[in-house]
Protein backbone atom coordinates (compact mmCIF):
# COMPACT_ATOMS: atom_id res chain seq x y z
CA UNK A 1 0.00 0.00 0.00
CA UNK A 2 2.94 2.24 0.64
CA UNK A 3 4.26 3.14 -2.26
CA UNK A 4 1.21 4.60 -3.98
CA UNK A 5 0.30 6.58 -1.04
CA UNK A 6 3.50 8.32 -1.34
CA UNK A 7 2.37 9.99 -4.85
CA UNK A 8 -0.03 12.15 -2.70
CA UNK A 9 3.36 13.77 -0.85
CA UNK A 10 4.88 16.59 -3.00
CA UNK A 11 7.50 16.76 -0.50
CA UNK A 12 8.42 13.51 -0.68
CA UNK A 13 9.77 14.13 -4.30
CA UNK A 14 11.99 16.63 -3.56
CA UNK A 15 16.24 16.31 -2.94
CA UNK A 16 17.65 16.96 -0.07
CA UNK A 17 21.54 17.98 -0.58
CA UNK A 18 21.53 16.50 -3.99
CA UNK A 19 19.62 13.02 -2.75
CA UNK A 20 16.58 11.44 -2.24
CA UNK A 21 14.53 12.11 0.86
CA UNK A 22 13.80 9.98 3.34
CA UNK A 23 12.01 11.68 6.02
CA UNK A 24 11.83 9.87 9.13
CA UNK A 25 11.28 12.31 10.99
CA UNK A 26 7.44 12.21 11.17
CA UNK A 27 7.39 11.84 15.25
CA UNK A 28 8.13 15.43 14.90
CA UNK A 29 5.72 16.56 12.50
CA UNK A 30 4.50 14.57 9.70
CA UNK A 31 3.97 15.39 5.95
CA UNK A 32 0.81 16.58 4.38
CA UNK A 33 -0.72 14.57 1.67
CA UNK A 34 -2.08 16.87 -1.41
CA UNK A 35 -6.25 16.40 -0.36
CA UNK A 36 -5.09 17.86 3.15
CA UNK A 37 -2.83 20.99 1.49
CA UNK A 38 -5.85 21.32 -0.95
CA UNK A 39 -8.49 21.34 2.01
CA UNK A 40 -6.67 24.13 3.34
CA UNK A 41 -6.29 26.63 0.07
CA UNK A 42 -9.82 25.34 -1.38
CA UNK A 43 -11.63 26.89 1.98
CA UNK A 44 -9.47 30.16 1.67
CA UNK A 45 -10.46 29.93 -2.37
CA UNK A 46 -14.17 29.72 -1.94
CA UNK A 47 -15.54 30.01 1.96
CA UNK A 48 -13.21 31.95 4.26
CA UNK A 49 -14.43 34.13 6.99
CA UNK A 50 -15.15 34.33 10.57
CA UNK A 51 -17.05 31.47 12.27
CA UNK A 52 -20.11 31.83 14.08
CA UNK A 53 -20.16 35.78 13.55
CA UNK A 54 -22.24 37.45 11.13
CA UNK A 55 -25.12 36.30 8.78
CA UNK A 56 -23.92 35.90 5.82
CA UNK A 57 -23.32 32.82 3.23
CA UNK A 58 -19.54 32.79 3.63
CA UNK A 59 -19.82 32.73 7.31
CA UNK A 60 -22.45 30.37 7.43
CA UNK A 61 -19.98 28.22 5.25
CA UNK A 62 -16.87 28.49 7.68
CA UNK A 63 -18.67 27.77 10.27
CA UNK A 64 -20.13 24.88 8.90
CA UNK A 65 -16.38 23.36 7.26
CA UNK A 66 -15.22 24.27 10.69
CA UNK A 67 -17.99 21.90 12.92
CA UNK A 68 -17.98 19.66 9.95
CA UNK A 69 -14.21 18.71 10.95
CA UNK A 70 -14.93 18.38 14.63
CA UNK A 71 -17.52 15.84 14.13
CA UNK A 72 -14.93 14.32 11.96
CA UNK A 73 -13.09 14.06 14.72
CA UNK A 74 -15.67 13.15 17.21
CA UNK A 75 -16.24 10.21 14.97
CA UNK A 76 -12.60 9.25 14.13
CA UNK A 77 -12.18 8.59 17.93
CA UNK A 78 -15.38 7.07 18.40
CA UNK A 79 -16.99 10.09 20.80
CA UNK A 80 -20.39 10.20 21.62
CA UNK A 81 -21.12 13.74 20.46
CA UNK A 82 -19.44 16.41 18.81
CA UNK A 83 -19.42 18.77 21.42
CA UNK A 84 -16.91 16.39 23.71
CA UNK A 85 -14.40 17.43 21.54
CA UNK A 86 -12.75 20.99 21.63
CA UNK A 87 -10.13 22.23 19.72
CA UNK A 88 -7.12 23.70 20.81
CA UNK A 89 -3.73 24.51 19.46
CA UNK A 90 -2.46 21.42 19.93
CA UNK A 91 -1.52 18.78 22.29
CA UNK A 92 0.39 21.08 24.78
CA UNK A 93 -2.89 23.35 24.62
CA UNK A 94 -4.79 21.38 25.53
CA UNK A 95 -2.88 19.81 28.24
CA UNK A 96 -2.76 23.23 29.74
CA UNK A 97 -6.27 24.04 29.38
CA UNK A 98 -6.66 20.68 31.25
CA UNK A 99 -4.13 21.85 33.84
CA UNK A 100 -5.52 25.07 34.28
CA UNK A 101 -9.48 24.87 33.78
CA UNK A 102 -9.38 21.47 36.11
CA UNK A 103 -5.89 21.14 37.78
CA UNK A 104 -5.79 24.57 39.06
CA UNK A 105 -9.48 24.80 40.40
CA UNK A 106 -9.70 21.62 41.88
CA UNK A 107 -6.42 20.32 43.43
CA UNK A 108 -4.81 21.55 46.92
CA UNK A 109 -2.42 20.47 49.35
CA UNK A 110 -1.98 16.82 49.75
CA UNK A 111 -3.24 16.08 46.56
CA UNK A 112 -1.11 14.31 44.26
CA UNK A 113 -0.95 14.53 40.22
CA UNK A 114 0.54 11.03 38.85
CA UNK A 115 2.81 10.83 35.52
CA UNK A 116 5.17 8.69 34.11
CA UNK A 117 8.90 9.39 33.77
CA UNK A 118 8.45 8.93 29.95
CA UNK A 119 6.77 12.05 29.65
CA UNK A 120 6.88 14.80 27.26
CA UNK A 121 7.51 18.37 28.55
CA UNK A 122 3.92 19.18 27.53
CA UNK A 123 2.80 16.65 29.80
CA UNK A 124 5.08 17.78 32.75
CA UNK A 125 5.18 21.64 32.71
CA UNK A 126 1.86 22.57 33.05
CA UNK A 127 1.57 20.15 35.88
CA UNK A 128 4.54 21.61 37.38
CA UNK A 129 3.32 24.83 37.24
CA UNK A 130 -0.47 23.65 38.89
CA UNK A 131 1.42 22.19 41.13
CA UNK A 132 3.55 25.36 42.50
CA UNK A 133 -0.10 27.24 42.34
CA UNK A 134 -1.71 24.74 44.17
CA UNK A 135 0.86 22.71 46.26
CA UNK A 136 -0.15 19.62 44.70
CA UNK A 137 2.48 17.13 44.47
CA UNK A 138 3.87 15.50 41.37
CA UNK A 139 4.68 11.60 41.62
CA UNK A 140 6.24 9.62 39.03
CA UNK A 141 5.93 6.12 37.74
CA UNK A 142 9.04 4.10 36.50
CA UNK A 143 10.01 2.01 33.82
CA UNK A 144 10.90 -1.74 33.53
CA UNK A 145 13.86 -2.95 31.78
CA UNK A 146 11.64 -3.18 28.73
CA UNK A 147 10.98 0.49 28.46
CA UNK A 148 7.76 0.43 29.64
CA UNK A 149 5.75 1.89 32.55
CA UNK A 150 7.07 -0.04 35.59
CA UNK A 151 3.39 -1.34 37.06
CA UNK A 152 4.29 -3.37 40.07
CA UNK A 153 4.10 -0.35 43.01
CA UNK A 154 1.19 1.05 41.36
CA UNK A 155 -1.41 -0.41 43.93
CA UNK A 156 0.79 1.34 46.67
CA UNK A 157 1.26 4.54 44.70
CA UNK A 158 -2.35 4.87 43.86
CA UNK A 159 -4.42 6.36 47.04
CA UNK A 160 -6.99 8.95 47.05
CA UNK A 161 -4.54 11.19 47.36
CA UNK A 162 -4.30 10.95 43.19
CA UNK A 163 -6.69 13.20 41.79
CA UNK A 164 -4.89 13.60 38.01
CA UNK A 165 -3.18 10.84 36.64
CA UNK A 166 -1.86 11.67 33.27
CA UNK A 167 0.13 9.53 30.40
CA UNK A 168 1.27 9.63 27.29
CA UNK A 169 -0.47 7.16 25.25
CA UNK A 170 2.79 6.32 23.24
CA UNK A 171 6.32 7.54 24.16
CA UNK A 172 7.97 9.54 21.46
CA UNK A 173 11.49 8.85 22.46
CA UNK A 174 11.67 5.16 23.09
CA UNK A 175 8.26 4.22 20.94
CA UNK A 176 6.44 2.38 23.96
CA UNK A 177 2.97 2.10 24.36
CA UNK A 178 1.18 3.41 27.57
CA UNK A 179 -0.15 1.04 29.80
CA UNK A 180 -3.52 3.43 29.38
CA UNK A 181 -6.09 0.55 30.40
CA UNK A 182 -4.09 -0.21 33.80
CA UNK A 183 -4.00 3.26 35.08
CA UNK A 184 -7.99 3.68 34.38
CA UNK A 185 -8.83 0.97 35.94
CA UNK A 186 -6.18 1.96 39.27
CA UNK A 187 -7.32 5.25 38.84
CA UNK A 188 -11.15 4.01 38.76
CA UNK A 189 -11.03 2.97 42.44
CA UNK A 190 -9.84 6.12 44.03
CA UNK A 191 -11.74 8.48 41.68
CA UNK A 192 -8.74 10.17 39.97
CA UNK A 193 -9.27 11.21 36.62
CA UNK A 194 -7.32 10.21 33.36
CA UNK A 195 -5.77 12.14 30.58
CA UNK A 196 -4.33 10.37 27.84
CA UNK A 197 -1.71 12.30 25.59
CA UNK A 198 -2.12 10.65 23.03
CA UNK A 199 0.07 13.30 20.74
CA UNK A 200 1.98 9.92 18.91
CA UNK A 201 -0.81 7.13 19.98
CA UNK A 202 -3.70 8.71 17.94
CA UNK A 203 -1.70 8.89 14.94
CA UNK A 204 -0.72 5.56 15.05
CA UNK A 205 -3.02 3.09 17.21
CA UNK A 206 -7.06 2.68 16.41
CA UNK A 207 -8.02 4.80 19.15
CA UNK A 208 -11.63 4.40 20.96
CA UNK A 209 -12.34 6.89 24.14
CA UNK A 210 -15.83 4.70 24.37
CA UNK A 211 -14.09 1.80 24.98
CA UNK A 212 -10.93 3.35 26.43
CA UNK A 213 -12.41 4.71 29.63
CA UNK A 214 -10.14 7.86 30.06
CA UNK A 215 -11.43 10.99 30.65
CA UNK A 216 -9.54 13.18 28.59
CA UNK A 217 -7.59 12.08 25.14
CA UNK A 218 -5.63 14.86 23.43
CA UNK A 219 -3.78 15.24 20.34
CA UNK A 220 -2.11 17.26 17.82
CA UNK A 221 -3.43 17.63 13.75
CA UNK A 222 0.38 17.93 12.40
CA UNK A 223 1.05 14.41 13.83
CA UNK A 224 -1.65 12.64 11.66
CA UNK A 225 -0.76 14.25 8.11
CA UNK A 226 -3.04 18.03 9.04
CA UNK A 227 -1.86 21.03 9.52
CA UNK A 228 0.00 22.85 12.71
CA UNK A 229 -1.98 24.86 14.66
CA UNK A 230 -4.56 22.65 15.76
CA UNK A 231 -5.16 19.84 17.91
CA UNK A 232 -7.93 18.44 19.86
CA UNK A 233 -8.86 17.67 23.51
CA UNK A 234 -11.89 14.74 23.85
CA UNK A 235 -13.58 15.10 27.60
CA UNK A 236 -15.89 13.47 29.34
CA UNK A 237 -19.08 15.85 29.17
CA UNK A 238 -19.87 15.58 32.38
CA UNK A 239 -16.56 16.55 33.57
CA UNK A 240 -16.29 19.26 30.72
CA UNK A 241 -19.58 20.66 31.75
CA UNK A 242 -17.93 21.28 35.58
CA UNK A 243 -14.49 22.21 34.18
CA UNK A 244 -13.59 26.04 34.19
CA UNK A 245 -12.19 27.48 30.85
CA UNK A 246 -8.61 28.44 31.14
CA UNK A 247 -8.75 31.18 28.73
CA UNK A 248 -11.99 33.93 28.37
CA UNK A 249 -12.65 36.27 25.36
CA UNK A 250 -15.08 36.25 22.17
CA UNK A 251 -16.82 33.18 21.16
CA UNK A 252 -16.61 31.70 24.23
CA UNK A 253 -19.44 33.22 25.91
CA UNK A 254 -23.47 33.46 26.60
CA UNK A 255 -23.40 36.65 28.39
CA UNK A 256 -20.93 39.13 29.59
CA UNK A 257 -21.91 41.84 31.58
CA UNK A 258 -19.70 44.36 33.48
CA UNK A 259 -18.50 41.95 36.25
CA UNK A 260 -19.27 38.74 35.79
CA UNK A 261 -20.35 36.43 32.57
CA UNK A 262 -21.87 33.16 31.69
CA UNK A 263 -20.19 30.65 29.72
CA UNK A 264 -21.02 29.33 25.94
CA UNK A 265 -21.81 25.26 26.48
CA UNK A 266 -19.19 23.11 25.58
CA UNK A 267 -17.11 23.03 23.19
CA UNK A 268 -17.40 26.43 22.66
CA UNK A 269 -16.61 27.38 26.05
CA UNK A 270 -12.82 26.46 25.57
CA UNK A 271 -12.66 28.10 21.91
CA UNK A 272 -11.89 32.01 22.88
CA UNK A 273 -11.22 34.25 20.08
CA UNK A 274 -11.05 33.65 16.48
CA UNK A 275 -10.03 29.68 16.21
CA UNK A 276 -7.84 28.10 13.50
CA UNK A 277 -10.58 27.80 11.20
CA UNK A 278 -8.43 26.58 7.90
CA UNK A 279 -6.30 24.26 10.03
CA UNK A 280 -9.42 23.16 11.67
CA UNK A 281 -10.48 22.13 7.64
CA UNK A 282 -7.14 20.41 7.21
CA UNK A 283 -7.35 18.50 10.18
CA UNK A 284 -10.62 16.92 8.76
CA UNK A 285 -9.52 16.12 5.63
CA UNK A 286 -5.97 14.52 7.07
CA UNK A 287 -8.89 12.19 9.01
CA UNK A 288 -10.52 11.49 5.70
CA UNK A 289 -7.18 10.64 4.37
CA UNK A 290 -6.38 8.14 7.66
CA UNK A 291 -9.99 6.41 7.17
CA UNK A 292 -9.50 5.45 4.20
CA UNK A 293 -6.66 4.12 4.34
CA UNK A 294 -8.21 2.48 8.09
CA UNK A 295 -6.44 3.06 11.54
CA UNK A 296 -5.71 -0.97 11.59
CA UNK A 297 -3.99 -0.63 8.22
CA UNK A 298 -1.93 2.12 9.62
CA UNK A 299 -1.32 0.22 12.93
CA UNK A 300 -0.08 -2.77 10.28
CA UNK A 301 1.85 -0.96 8.24
CA UNK A 302 3.70 0.19 10.84
CA UNK A 303 4.35 -2.74 12.71
CA UNK A 304 5.75 -3.54 9.37
CA UNK A 305 8.01 -1.11 8.79
CA UNK A 306 9.47 -0.94 11.96
CA UNK A 307 9.98 -4.91 12.37
CA UNK A 308 11.89 -4.26 9.11
CA UNK A 309 13.48 -0.89 11.01
CA UNK A 310 14.61 -3.12 14.10
CA UNK A 311 15.99 -5.96 11.87
CA UNK A 312 18.20 -3.60 9.81
CA UNK A 313 19.50 -1.80 12.04
CA UNK A 314 20.30 -4.84 14.05
CA UNK A 315 22.73 -5.12 11.27
CA UNK A 316 24.98 -2.18 12.12
CA UNK A 317 27.93 -2.55 14.75
CA UNK A 318 27.92 -0.05 17.74
CA UNK A 319 24.44 0.23 17.93
CA UNK A 320 21.88 0.08 20.53
CA UNK A 321 18.06 0.70 20.60
CA UNK A 322 17.07 2.90 23.08
CA UNK A 323 13.62 1.52 23.58
CA UNK A 324 11.26 -1.86 23.37
CA UNK A 325 12.40 -4.38 20.57
CA UNK A 326 9.25 -6.33 20.57
CA UNK A 327 6.53 -4.95 18.32
CA UNK A 328 4.04 -5.33 19.78
CA UNK A 329 4.18 -3.08 22.75
CA UNK A 330 5.56 -0.31 20.49
CA UNK A 331 5.11 2.20 17.42
CA UNK A 332 7.50 3.71 14.95
CA UNK A 333 9.70 6.36 16.97
CA UNK A 334 13.50 3.95 17.10
CA UNK A 335 15.98 5.78 19.43
CA UNK A 336 19.05 5.33 19.06
CA UNK A 337 22.81 5.54 19.59
CA UNK A 338 25.86 4.50 17.59
CA UNK A 339 28.75 4.07 19.39
CA UNK A 340 30.67 7.54 20.93
CA UNK A 341 29.54 9.77 17.53
CA UNK A 342 27.64 11.77 19.31
CA UNK A 343 23.37 11.85 17.87
CA UNK A 344 23.67 15.68 16.71
CA UNK A 345 27.03 14.14 14.62
CA UNK A 346 24.88 11.47 13.31
CA UNK A 347 22.08 13.84 11.92
CA UNK A 348 24.30 15.86 10.31
CA UNK A 349 26.08 13.07 8.68
CA UNK A 350 22.47 11.40 7.67
CA UNK A 351 21.16 14.88 6.86
CA UNK A 352 24.12 15.07 3.99
CA UNK A 353 22.88 11.18 2.79
CA UNK A 354 18.83 12.64 1.93
CA UNK A 355 18.09 11.24 5.89
CA UNK A 356 15.84 13.23 7.97
CA UNK A 357 16.10 12.54 11.75
CA UNK A 358 15.58 14.50 14.77
CA UNK A 359 18.90 14.10 17.19
CA UNK A 360 18.72 15.59 21.20
CA UNK A 361 16.63 15.23 24.75
CA UNK A 362 13.05 15.12 22.27
CA UNK A 363 11.21 17.34 24.75
CA UNK A 364 11.46 14.32 27.23
CA UNK A 365 14.86 15.31 29.67
CA UNK A 366 13.57 13.76 32.42
CA UNK A 367 13.21 10.63 30.57
CA UNK A 368 16.83 10.88 29.31
CA UNK A 369 18.33 11.78 32.65
CA UNK A 370 16.32 8.58 33.92
CA UNK A 371 17.63 6.31 30.91
CA UNK A 372 21.05 7.91 31.56
CA UNK A 373 21.43 9.07 27.54
CA UNK A 374 22.32 12.51 27.20
CA UNK A 375 20.35 12.25 24.15
CA UNK A 376 19.65 10.11 20.98
CA UNK A 377 19.10 10.23 17.01
CA UNK A 378 15.39 9.32 16.75
CA UNK A 379 13.95 7.44 13.48
CA UNK A 380 10.15 8.25 13.12
CA UNK A 381 7.78 6.67 10.48
CA UNK A 382 4.17 7.15 9.19
CA UNK A 383 1.99 5.90 6.31
CA UNK A 384 4.38 7.01 3.71
CA UNK A 385 7.67 5.25 5.05
CA UNK A 386 9.24 2.46 3.05
CA UNK A 387 11.80 -0.36 3.21
CA UNK A 388 14.01 2.60 1.01
CA UNK A 389 14.17 4.83 3.08
CA UNK A 390 15.33 2.62 6.10
CA UNK A 391 18.19 1.41 3.45
CA UNK A 392 19.25 4.86 3.25
CA UNK A 393 18.79 5.50 6.85
CA UNK A 394 21.59 2.49 7.23
CA UNK A 395 23.97 3.29 4.94
CA UNK A 396 24.15 6.69 6.51
CA UNK A 397 24.60 5.00 9.61
CA UNK A 398 27.93 2.65 8.24
CA UNK A 399 28.88 6.30 6.63
CA UNK A 400 28.97 7.91 10.00
CA UNK A 401 31.04 5.37 11.37
CA UNK A 402 33.45 5.75 8.93
CA UNK A 403 33.77 9.24 9.13
CA UNK A 404 34.15 8.46 12.86
CA UNK A 405 36.66 5.71 12.29
CA UNK A 406 34.44 2.90 14.25
CA UNK A 407 35.49 -0.44 13.58
CA UNK B 1 33.86 15.75 0.62
CA UNK B 2 32.21 18.23 3.01
CA UNK B 3 31.87 15.97 6.10
CA UNK B 4 35.52 14.93 5.53
CA UNK B 5 36.18 18.91 6.02
CA UNK B 6 33.93 18.74 8.66
CA UNK B 7 35.06 15.92 10.87
CA UNK B 8 38.71 15.95 11.01
CA UNK B 9 41.20 13.52 12.56
CA UNK B 10 42.07 16.21 14.80
CA UNK B 11 38.51 17.20 15.73
CA UNK B 12 37.56 13.69 16.67
CA UNK B 13 41.25 13.62 18.51
CA UNK B 14 39.75 16.64 21.11
CA UNK B 15 36.31 15.33 20.83
CA UNK B 16 37.56 12.03 22.32
CA UNK B 17 40.39 12.90 24.48
CA UNK B 18 39.65 16.22 25.70
CA UNK B 19 42.85 18.18 27.28
CA UNK B 20 42.08 20.00 30.47
CA UNK B 21 39.18 17.78 31.48
CA UNK B 22 37.62 18.14 35.18
CA UNK B 23 37.45 20.90 37.43
CA UNK B 24 39.54 23.42 39.66
CA UNK B 25 39.15 23.34 43.53
CA UNK B 26 40.79 26.50 43.43
CA UNK B 27 39.08 28.47 40.42
CA UNK B 28 38.79 32.03 39.84
CA UNK B 29 36.13 32.03 37.31
CA UNK B 30 33.60 29.74 36.23
CA UNK B 31 31.27 29.84 33.91
CA UNK B 32 28.72 27.50 32.76
CA UNK B 33 26.96 27.17 29.09
CA UNK B 34 24.08 25.28 28.24
CA UNK B 35 22.75 24.98 24.42
CA UNK B 36 18.82 24.54 25.29
CA UNK B 37 17.82 23.48 21.54
CA UNK B 38 20.02 20.80 21.64
CA UNK B 39 20.95 20.25 25.59
CA UNK B 40 25.22 20.57 25.17
CA UNK B 41 26.92 21.61 27.95
CA UNK B 42 30.02 22.81 28.56
CA UNK B 43 31.56 24.40 31.91
CA UNK B 44 34.76 26.11 32.58
CA UNK B 45 36.79 26.79 35.07
CA UNK B 46 39.77 29.32 35.11
CA UNK B 47 42.80 29.98 37.57
CA UNK B 48 44.34 33.63 36.70
CA UNK B 49 47.17 34.63 38.32
CA UNK B 50 48.59 38.61 37.61
CA UNK B 51 46.49 38.48 34.49
CA UNK B 52 47.57 35.29 33.08
CA UNK B 53 45.51 31.97 33.14
CA UNK B 54 47.28 30.01 34.66
CA UNK B 55 44.95 26.46 34.85
CA UNK B 56 42.06 25.47 32.79
CA UNK B 57 39.68 22.95 33.30
CA UNK B 58 36.44 22.17 31.25
CA UNK B 59 33.81 20.12 31.57
CA UNK B 60 30.84 19.11 29.20
CA UNK B 61 28.62 16.82 26.90
CA UNK B 62 27.81 17.15 23.54
CA UNK B 63 28.49 16.60 20.58
CA UNK B 64 32.09 16.10 18.73
CA UNK B 65 32.32 20.02 17.26
CA UNK B 66 31.09 21.51 20.59
CA UNK B 67 33.44 19.41 22.50
CA UNK B 68 36.48 19.19 20.45
CA UNK B 69 35.79 22.92 20.28
CA UNK B 70 36.04 23.57 23.84
CA UNK B 71 39.04 21.10 24.55
CA UNK B 72 40.86 23.10 21.52
CA UNK B 73 40.01 26.17 23.45
CA UNK B 74 41.48 25.09 26.93
CA UNK B 75 45.08 24.52 25.06
CA UNK B 76 44.86 27.33 23.36
CA UNK B 77 44.54 30.15 26.27
CA UNK B 78 46.19 28.51 28.75
CA UNK B 79 49.22 30.11 29.95
CA UNK B 80 48.14 33.56 28.35
CA UNK B 81 47.27 36.74 29.49
CA UNK B 82 43.79 37.40 29.33
CA UNK B 83 43.89 40.38 27.00
CA UNK B 84 45.58 37.62 24.51
CA UNK B 85 42.74 35.30 25.21
CA UNK B 86 40.27 37.87 24.21
CA UNK B 87 42.03 38.16 20.99
CA UNK B 88 42.12 34.93 19.91
CA UNK B 89 38.62 35.02 20.85
CA UNK B 90 37.93 37.48 18.31
CA UNK B 91 40.24 36.00 15.41
CA UNK B 92 37.75 32.40 16.45
CA UNK B 93 34.78 33.90 15.71
CA UNK B 94 36.04 35.97 12.26
CA UNK B 95 37.21 32.46 11.21
CA UNK B 96 33.65 31.31 11.93
CA UNK B 97 32.33 33.70 9.75
CA UNK B 98 34.50 33.66 6.91
CA UNK B 99 32.31 33.27 3.74
CA UNK B 100 33.90 30.91 0.57
CA UNK B 101 36.26 32.60 -1.39
CA UNK B 102 36.93 35.66 1.41
CA UNK B 103 40.28 35.68 2.49
CA UNK B 104 41.40 34.05 5.46
CA UNK B 105 42.26 36.10 8.75
CA UNK B 106 45.59 38.25 8.33
CA UNK B 107 48.37 36.14 10.02
CA UNK B 108 50.05 39.30 10.89
CA UNK B 109 47.13 40.03 13.24
CA UNK B 110 47.93 39.29 17.12
CA UNK B 111 46.44 36.11 18.46
CA UNK B 112 45.92 35.08 14.74
CA UNK B 113 47.39 31.66 14.71
CA UNK B 114 44.77 29.45 16.13
CA UNK B 115 46.38 26.12 15.81
CA UNK B 116 43.99 23.36 16.04
CA UNK B 117 41.12 25.19 16.33
CA UNK B 118 41.53 25.81 12.68
CA UNK B 119 39.94 22.45 11.77
CA UNK B 120 37.24 23.71 12.62
CA UNK B 121 36.71 25.55 9.49
CA UNK B 122 34.78 22.54 8.51
CA UNK B 123 32.27 23.60 10.21
CA UNK B 124 30.96 26.59 8.28
CA UNK B 125 29.57 24.40 5.65
CA UNK B 126 26.98 23.72 8.28
CA UNK B 127 25.52 26.47 9.40
CA UNK B 128 22.99 24.87 11.70
CA UNK B 129 26.15 23.57 13.60
CA UNK B 130 28.38 26.78 14.38
CA UNK B 131 26.51 26.69 17.47
CA UNK B 132 27.92 23.71 18.43
CA UNK B 133 31.48 25.20 18.03
CA UNK B 134 30.69 28.91 19.82
CA UNK B 135 29.81 26.99 22.87
CA UNK B 136 32.73 27.11 24.15
CA UNK B 137 33.38 30.25 23.47
CA UNK B 138 30.33 31.66 24.77
CA UNK B 139 31.23 30.18 27.81
CA UNK B 140 34.64 31.95 28.09
CA UNK B 141 33.00 35.60 27.07
CA UNK B 142 30.47 35.11 30.51
CA UNK B 143 34.01 33.90 32.44
CA UNK B 144 36.25 36.48 31.26
CA UNK B 145 32.94 39.31 32.31
CA UNK B 146 33.14 37.85 35.56
CA UNK B 147 36.49 38.47 35.17
CA UNK B 148 36.92 42.06 34.77
CA UNK B 149 34.13 43.03 37.01
C1 LIG C 1 4.13 12.47 23.39
C2 LIG C 1 4.01 13.91 23.01
N1 LIG C 1 3.31 14.74 23.80
C3 LIG C 1 3.15 16.04 23.49
C4 LIG C 1 3.69 16.59 22.36
C5 LIG C 1 3.48 18.04 22.08
O1 LIG C 1 2.75 18.22 20.91
P1 LIG C 1 2.55 19.65 20.29
O2 LIG C 1 3.93 20.25 20.18
O3 LIG C 1 1.93 19.39 18.97
O4 LIG C 1 1.69 20.45 21.19
C6 LIG C 1 4.44 15.76 21.52
C7 LIG C 1 5.06 16.28 20.28
O5 LIG C 1 6.14 16.80 20.21
C8 LIG C 1 4.60 14.40 21.86
O6 LIG C 1 5.31 13.58 21.07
Amino acid sequence: MTNHLRADFPILDRLVNGKRLAYLDSGATTQKPIQVIDAVADYYKTCNSNVHRGAHTLADEATTAYEGARAKVAQFIGADSSDEVVFTKGTTGALNTIAYGWGLNRLQEGDRILLTVMEHHANVVPWQLVAKHTGAELVYLELDDNYRVDLSGLDKIMDERVKIVSVSGMSNVTGAIGPVAELVAAARRVGAIVIVDGAQSVPHLPTNVATLGADFVVFSAHKMLGPTGIGALWGRREILNEMEPAEGGGEMIADVQLYESRWAPIPHKFEAGTPPIAQAVGFGAAIDYLEKIGMTEVRRHEIEITQYALDRLAEVPDLRIVGPTDVAIRGGAVSFELGDVHPHDVATILDQEGVAVRAGHHCAKPLMRYLNVPATARASFYVYTTPEDIDQLVTGLHRARELFGLT
Amino acid sequence: MALEELYREVILDHYRNPRHKGSLSHADFHAEGLNPSCGDEFSLDLAVADGVIVEVATQGQGCSISQASGSMMADIIKGKTVAEVEEISTNFKLMMAIEEGESPIDPARPGAVLGDLEALQGVRKFPVRIKCADLPWTTLADALEAAQS
